[in-house]
């Protein structure tokens, strides 16, 4: 048909949300927990990353492309609903606003820790984004809470978005199944919360 | 503190026409065993003077049926879009206040104008065709249990509050809302119907359909009818994703 630009747009947006940039964000956080094991475990995992052969194009097509898609036409969502959680407070729709306000909020905190961090190398004012780089960063209280809420955040907004996923695709149908990947989409969320706040703590 | 002093009190959100400001009107009414919202406008259009003893115009309201089935007399009450035929005045908290569904246009106080979802019901063509003008004998059979299914889907009377609860139909954007695309699934079901599908499915994947759903699921929530909305858009989501792959990589052939 003609008219379903729309239609794609919003599938697109919705299978980006999980692969690569859902995928991408467990491996990360998996990664970042190697600090938990010391200094020299964290440093050998990042620059194992970051020498991996064609480090650029990977970070180019399974990162930055999808998210920037997923972020902006993720604004667009987010900003042409009209929130009511006061007079309809269902689990369902405080949970459609939480991903929301994570959204917007996951914006911010991305563009400032990616410039904090990988752009700090690309210009060469850092020498590489190790344990060092981190620590720093961390030492600040008020940066520890921005991370602690980026990382949760991130967390939420993915595990609430594997359940929007299911439904979007049309995998999960019947209100069981709709609750049972609530269940499932809860414990994603608390092992992964664990895993990177564990790594977050880790650095000091 | 007698029987005789009770009273009921409603705060009513009232406008003169649909492009003039809306104002707020307080009615104290004399409470009445069973009293429902229609029957408490009733007595407001009897005798029209509000909590101040002032004399005021009629409030103008919609209704027909009056037994929840016709879908005329929506409105938001104490916050939730609900029929006011059955918001019985006992069980709600008072003041009572009644608006306008606003995501439609307001005719004049509570009176909206429901055109946008007959228009949406034409656009996803929620209707089974016919064929000819002469007789083709009988159609293929539905079985039992699916049309018993099916029933609860046909139960919807378009009322409009799943559109009014729904966080995605607003001014900014141009969503159908739950209500017609669960028609889509009922006219799929139907073994004539699903023979159009594939018209139905590309229809609800153009602009201001199906993918405009951001399951809040406050539609399958608000809907009097108790109709699985979401679970509609479900299924429709994995139609639609089969018609995507179908429409991209399949033949020539349209139908099943």
């Amino acid at each position: 048909m003609d008219n379903n630009r729309e239609f794609l747009m919003r599938r697109l947006h919705s299978l980006l949300g999980i692969i690569p940039i859902g995928l991408f964000l467990t491996q990360h956080l998996i990664v970042n927990h190697f600090a938990t094991q010391g200094v020299e475990a964290f440093n050998n995992a990042s620059h194992f990353m970051a020498n991996l052969p064609f480090v650029i194009f990977l970070e180019i097509f399974v990162i930055y492309l999808p998210l920037m898609y997923h972020a902006f036409y993720g604004l667009y969502i987010a900003f042409t609903s009209k929130n009511n959680p006061g007079h309809y407070s269902y689990m369902r729709n405080i949970l459609f606003v939480a991903q929301r306000y994570t959204g917007v909020f996951l914006v911010v905190f991305i563009a400032w820790h990616v410039f904090e961090t990988r752009f700090q190398v690309a210009i060469g004012a850092a020498a590489e984004a190790d344990f060092n780089m981190m620590e720093n960063i961390l030492s600040n209280p008020f940066m520890l809470a921005f991370y602690i809420v980026g990382v949760l955040a991130a967390v939420f907004h993915f595990s609430n978005g594997i359940w929007s996923f299911l439904v979007t695709w049309g995998i999960t149908q019947s209100e069981a199944s709709q609750r049972n990947a609530t269940y499932f989409t809860l414990l994603v969320f608390i092992v992964l919360s664990i895993i990177g706040i564990r790594a977050l703590f880790a650095f000091v | 503190m007698g029987e005789a002093a009770k009273t009921v009190l409603f705060e009513i959100e009232r406008r003169n026409s649909t492009d003039e400001d809306s104002y707020w009107e307080k009615f104290e009414l004399p409470y009445k065993a069973n009293m429902n919202v229609i029957s408490a406008l009733m007595e407001i259009r009897r005798n029209p003077v509000n909590m101040e003893g002032k004399k005021t115009t009629p409030v103008n309201w919609d209704m027909n049926c009056l037994e929840e089935v016709c879908g005329a007399c929506s409105m938001v009450i104490n916050g939730k879009a609900r029929q006011s035929c059955t918001a019985l005045v006992d069980q709600l908290e008072q003041p009572i206040r009644l608006q306008p569904m606003k995501t439609f246009p307001v005719v004049r106080d509570l009176v909206i104008d429901r055109s946008r979802m007959f228009d949406s019901l034409k656009k996803v063509k929620a209707w089974v065709p016919i064929d000819g003008t002469h007789d083709l004998g009988d159609g293929p059979r539905m079985p039992e249990r699916k049309r018993q299914w099916a029933y609860e889907l046909s139960k919807c009377m378009t009322c409009g509050v799943c559109l009014e609860a729904c966080p995605n139909v607003n001014d900014k954007s141009d969503f159908i809302g739950a209500a017609p695309l669960s028609q889509v699934r009922l006219m799929n079901a139907h073994p004539t119907g699903s023979m159009n599908r594939d018209a139905r499915l590309n229809a609800i994947m153009g602009e201001g359909g199906l993918a405009s759903c951001g399951n809040s699921q406050n539609c399958v929530e608000s809907c009097p009818k108790g109709i699985p909305l979401t679970t509609s858009i479900a299924a429709l989501n994995r139609d639609t994703t089969v018609q995507m792959f179908r429409n991209f990589f399949g033949s020539d052939r349209m139908v099943d």
